[in-house]
This record gives C-alpha cells, structure tokens and sequence, in this order.
C-alpha cells in the first residue's frame, strides 16, 4: 500500500461516526484498566486520562473536535438517561436520606453557596475576563444544568462545560484527600460533599466507593442542581 | 439491561423534557425525569429487579460519560492558557472549600441520626 492511500483511508476513517464513538470506549478503557491496576488510587481518575489521550491524538492527526464529537454524541447522550436512573439509588436509601433530612438540606444549601461564591469571587480576585467569570459560576452544578444558568447570565455555555469537568475531575481526584484531612468519618457526609462539589463524577466516585455515600452524592448533585439554577440568576438579577 | 425498563427510563426523561420546554423551569428535563422516576417508585411501593440492574448498568460508568463533553477542553486551550491563574483559584481551591464546607455541615447536624453503617 502507497501512502496516499492510507492518507484516504485516515479521511474516511476520520469522518465516520464509529471512529469517534471507538475512540472514546478504548481511551475509557485504558484510563479505567489504570484505575483499577492502582487499587482505584482516585489520583488515577480514568476520566482526564481518557481526555487526554482523545484530545492528544485529536491534536497529532489534525481531526477537528466536531467530527469527533459527531461519534462520541452517542456517549454523550447517555448523560440524560443516567440522570433519570439516579432515582434508583435514591429509592433504595429512602430512609437513610429521610432520617439525615434537615443535616442534607443545610449541607447542600451552604455548599452550593460556597461552591459558586468560592467559584465567582476566587476568578473575580484572579482577574478572569467578564466572559469567563459568567461561565465559572455555575461550575459546580452538573453540566446540562450548568450550561443552561451560564447562557442566562450571558457567559459560554460550552466553556461552562469544560469548566464543570475539570471541577468534576478536581473534586473525584483530590476531594476524598481533603475529606480525609478534615477527617470527615460519615458516609452521608462524604457522599453529600462530591456531590455538591463534583456533581457527577464525585457522584460516579462515591457510588463506587459506598451505597450510602453514592445515594446522597446522587442526591446532592440534583439539589445542587436545582438551589443554584434559581439562586444564581436572581442574585445576578438583584446586585448587576 | 432490560429493554422495557430502559424504555421507561427514556419515557421518563421525554416526559421530563416536555415539562421543561412548556413550563420554561430553570431545571434541565433529564433532572425532572428523575423526580418522575423516583415519584413512580413510591407510589410502586417496591423497585424492581431488573429496573434496579439497568439503572445500575447505566451508573456503574457515569464518568465515562462525560469523556466527549470533557475533549471539548480543546477548543478553549486559548483562553484557559491566557486566564489559567482565575480559573485555576476557581477550580482547584473554590471545589476543594466547597466539598470540605458541605461535609462539615452534614456530619455536625446529623450526629444525632448516623447509624452504624453510615460510620466509615
């Protein structure tokens, strides 16, 4: 085979759907079989590894993120029906998460404040650009939710979603270091905290680490969720 | 995973999406779907098996979901290379208060209600 043929095949492999959709599996694969063989070290996230790796060879070969995103949507799509899954876990820790009622709602409340008080004030003193400000708000909430305040506000909305995975990342990797610092010795409380902070990729570590823990993270997330989407807005309502 | 309740999952989710679009809530349909789910399984009185596995066949991997959205980081290595010092105060310290504020509030009021298995 001639080079110029291997350079039409990598075309047409590039274009097609599959390409983007095997992609993103193996690199998952590679980040996860890391995980797995460090004893779920939580430095070794499978997540920024496998971003890393995609986003790398997307670099090397020249392919354009949107034609990579037309195989990877697929992946993507199944971030809906998950959310909706959610109520399982919930379900089955009714009581745990009946009995703990007021402590959960106090816990969320205060941490979604100081997730996107910390998030705008810590960019503001930094100097980050209006643009970047508006989009970093909301980035503790989970990415559709997130996305949609950061329009809202007139940010940029698919900034917002990098920006809510590397929290998300940044919260699963170093949250349970710090909640062990803090020696933070209740399931509830540390379920609760990753959610709150890294929505859904704390909630994805917490669920694999403890029953109890994943339900309240599960739950965190979507309260998170819904505490910032209207609190957000009405205090950029009410002080610009 | 079973077909008929990864049917009701999506059925869930659709019906969530609607209430978003009709209703103009600030509150994403996937989030609604999964109050509608949760309300079904009170009202069921009991979860079933198999909902219980496909649900759990969709979370065991959550993360990886958020791989493609993620590889959008591409697109603003611009910016993120220009403002890294705000974005990395927001990201890094801002997440790390965040999740130790939410524990200590959690484990201080709900002393009174742990139970044995919810002690580390």
């Amino acid at each position: 085979m001639t080079a110029p043929d291997l350079a039409e095949v990598w075309v047409y492999l590039a274009q097609k759907p599959l390409t983007g959709l095997t992609l993103t599996l193996c690199a998952y694969v590679c980040g996860d079989w890391l995980y797995e063989k460090s004893g779920r070290n939580p430095l070794l996230n499978p997540v920024p590894i496998a971003i890393i790796l995609i986003a790398g060879l997307l670099w090397l070969t020249d392919i354009p993120y949107r034609d990579y995103f037309e195989g990877a949507q697929f992946v993507h799509f199944l971030l809906g029906p998950a959310t909706v899954a959610l109520a399982v876990p919930l379900y089955q820790q009714l009581d745990t998460l009946k009995k703990s009622g007021t402590a959960l709602l106090a816990g969320v409340l205060l941490g979604s404040a100081t997730a996107a008080g910390c998030a705008y004030g810590f960019a503001y003193l930094g100097g980050a650009s209006t643009e970047t400000l508006l989009s970093i708000a909301p980035k503790s909430v989970t990415a559709p939710i997130a996305m949609g305040i950061a329009e809202q506000l007139g940010g940029l909305p698919s900034l917002t979603a990098v920006l809510v995975i590397l929290t998300g990342i940044t919260g699963a990797v170093f949250g349970p270091l710090v909640l062990n610092l803090a020696r933070i010795k209740d399931w509830r409380a540390r379920g609760l905290a990753m959610g709150v902070g890294a929505h859904g990729i704390g909630t994805s570590r917490a669920l694999q680490v403890n029953a109890v823990a994943g339900a309240f993270a599960g739950l965190a997330m979507g309260l998170n969720g819904l505490a910032t989407a209207i609190l957000i807005p009405l205090i950029f309502a009410l002080v610009f | 995973m079973i077909i008929r309740y990864l049917a009701l999952i999506l059925i869930c989710q659709l019906i969530g999406e609607t209430v978003q679009v009709a209703s103009a809530i600030p509150v994403p349909g996937p989030v609604i779907g999964m109050v509608i789910l949760f309300t079904g399984l009170l009202f069921n009185r009991g979860l079933p098996s198999d909902l219980r596995d496909t649900a759990g066949g969709l979370l065991r991997h959550l993360a990886l979901l958020f791989v493609p959205a993620g590889v959008g980081v591409m697109l603003h290595v611009p910016r993120l290379a220009d403002e890294w010092w705000p974005v990395f105060l927001a990201i890094v310290p801002g997440t790390l208060i965040a999740i130790v504020i939410t524990a200590l509030v959690m484990e201080r009021l709900g002393r009174a209600t742990i139970r044995e298995e919810d002690k580390v």
